[in-house]
């Protein structure tokens, strides 16, 4: 296994597996939810997608186009059952911020990172639910908070999962 | 750990431009998202063809998981089913006791009830299901409630039938692709099914809640109180539900809403029955009917 590292505007030419991994895996976790076989009766499950893009967002800070979440969000909109445009739109803004926070921020730790994720989870979660409110929806906002809470817990785990990925990808 | 710099591009004139255009497209991408919303609020069911591909092509998955999820459900109560045997079969010995007059005296209505239809002329066309399909899956991770259908346009599903359980109304197809279809459970904010208590007729308006419940509001009079048990059915105004499907059971009472649960818990749900929309034929019954005394 060879890493380079990169220097000042050089991208690193990847191979087309090592650039499909995190796209594939990413609207894996978006179906994940439509696939699991059981009629929820209120949101129970973590939007996986936006996990695992957020977790390559902070694993390989780099990989991401800014504009990334667009077409990904479009994607987890269709199959969410959210009004289409709202992870477009909440994706792509969680990204600016995480831009922004890493203007100032320099140094990062684990924990730091997981505090990043839990915030922009909340904020895109918190986001979509008004959305959907706008698009027609009803609902107590009390019904996301299990969601945000049991998505902040399970962070790590898909963390992880994406770190495994990566050296498979990288391989 | 320290991040990588290559979102500073220091000199290189390539990669500042590069950068700038990302955020160009990103900040102009949402602003299209934005526009995307308006559209979806003034039509929910926009990109139907693409949302309904999708679900047809993770449909076998969804259906596959479903199968094994309903096996293992069944065996557990096969098991369970042996447990207090005697017991049950008593309590179900009594209730059929029970029953039979009550069926008897049924059948007795519905005879007379034939009687007297015919007696008016009025026909009534026995509705034939479109389909008859599985629930595979839902939207977990949204706050809207939609189900996927294992049958479609090619079973003659189309957007706007009402689709109901074994047990009462379970909602209605949002969205139709070719294999699969999505259904608006009437539990999603966005479902409003007209109903009235049985059995004295008082009617209401069943909205979701988006939380497994039931709003039912009552029409008309205000001082019109609902009692934690009462049923209410579907009356059919308006169209597209056909009349007397079993809607919600209340279940809690506040002090300014009245919330029922569904009457066929999708959850449990096994197949799902999706009939043509409902049209209320009023203008052929009054023609039919002869003029009140009164008038």
């Amino acid at each position: 296994m060879s890493r380079t590292l990169t220097y000042r505007g050089y991208q690193p030419v990847l191979s087309a597996k090592a650039r499909a991994v995190p796209i594939v895996s990413t609207m894996i976790g978006s179906l994940l939810p439509a696939l699991a076989p059981m009629i929820a009766q209120g949101p129970v499950l973590p939007p996986f997608g936006l996990m695992v893009l957020l977790a390559w967002r902070l694993l390989r800070p780099g990989f991401w186009a800014v504009w990334a979440p667009l077409p990904l969000g479009f994607f987890d909109d269709l199959v969410s059952g959210q009004p289409v445009g709202s992870a477009m739109l909440c994706w792509t803004l969680a990204f600016l911020a995480i831009e922004a926070s890493e203007r100032s921020v320099l140094w990062r730790d684990y924990v730091q990172d997981w505090m990043v994720a839990a915030a922009a989870i909340a904020g895109c979660l918190v986001g979509g639910y008004f959305l959907a409110l706008f698009a027609g929806g009803a609902a107590p906002i009390l019904a996301i908070v299990p969601q945000i809470i049991a998505s902040t817990l399970l962070f790590p785990v898909v963390a992880r999962l994406c770190a495994r990925l990566d050296v498979w990808r990288l391989r | 750990m320290a991040r990588p710099s290559n979102r500073r591009p220091g000199y290189s004139r390539r990669a500042q431009y590069g950068l700038f255009f990302g955020y160009v497209a990103a900040v102009s991408g949402a602003a299209i998202a934005l526009l995307l919303l308006i559209l979806s609020a003034v039509d929910p069911n926009g990109f139907g063809a693409l949302k309904g591909a999708i679900s047809d092509a993770t449909l076998p998955i969804t259906a596959g998981g479903r199968w094994v999820v309903q096996r293992s459900s069944d065996a557990g109560g096969s098991i369970g089913s042996y447990i207090n045997a005697a017991g049950h079969v008593r309590q179900l010995q009594a209730e059929a006791k029970e029953n039979q007059t009550k069926l008897i005296e049924a059948r007795a209505l519905a005879f007379e009830n034939a009687r007297l239809k015919r007696l008016l002329g009025i026909t009534e066309r026995g509705t034939r299901p479109v389909a008859v399909a599985r629930l595979v899956g839902s939207t977990g991770s949204s706050i809207r409630r939609y189900a996927i259908l294992n049958a479609g346009y090619l079973n003659g599903v189309r957007s706007g039938m009402p689709v109901r359980g074994p047990g009462g109304l379970v909602g209605r197809i949002a969205s139709a692709g070719a294999i699969s279809a999505r259904v608006s459970l009437i539990t999603d904010g966005g479902m409003i099914v007209p109903v009235r208590r049985v059995p004295d007729g008082t009617p209401a308006i069943a909205t979701g809640t988006g939380d497994g419940l039931i709003d039912i509001r009552a029409l008309g009079a205000e001082n019109t109180t609902f009692r934690r048990g009462d049923v209410f059915v579907t009356s059919g105004a308006g169209g597209v539900y056909p009349p007397n499907v079993p809607v919600a059971i209340i279940n809690r009472v506040t002090r300014e809403s009245f919330f029922a649960r569904p009457v066929s818990d999708p959850a449990a749900l096994d197949f799902a029955i999706v009939e043509p929309v409902y049209q209320p034929q009023v203008e052929v019954q009054r023609r039919i009917l002869p003029p009140l005394p009164g008038q």
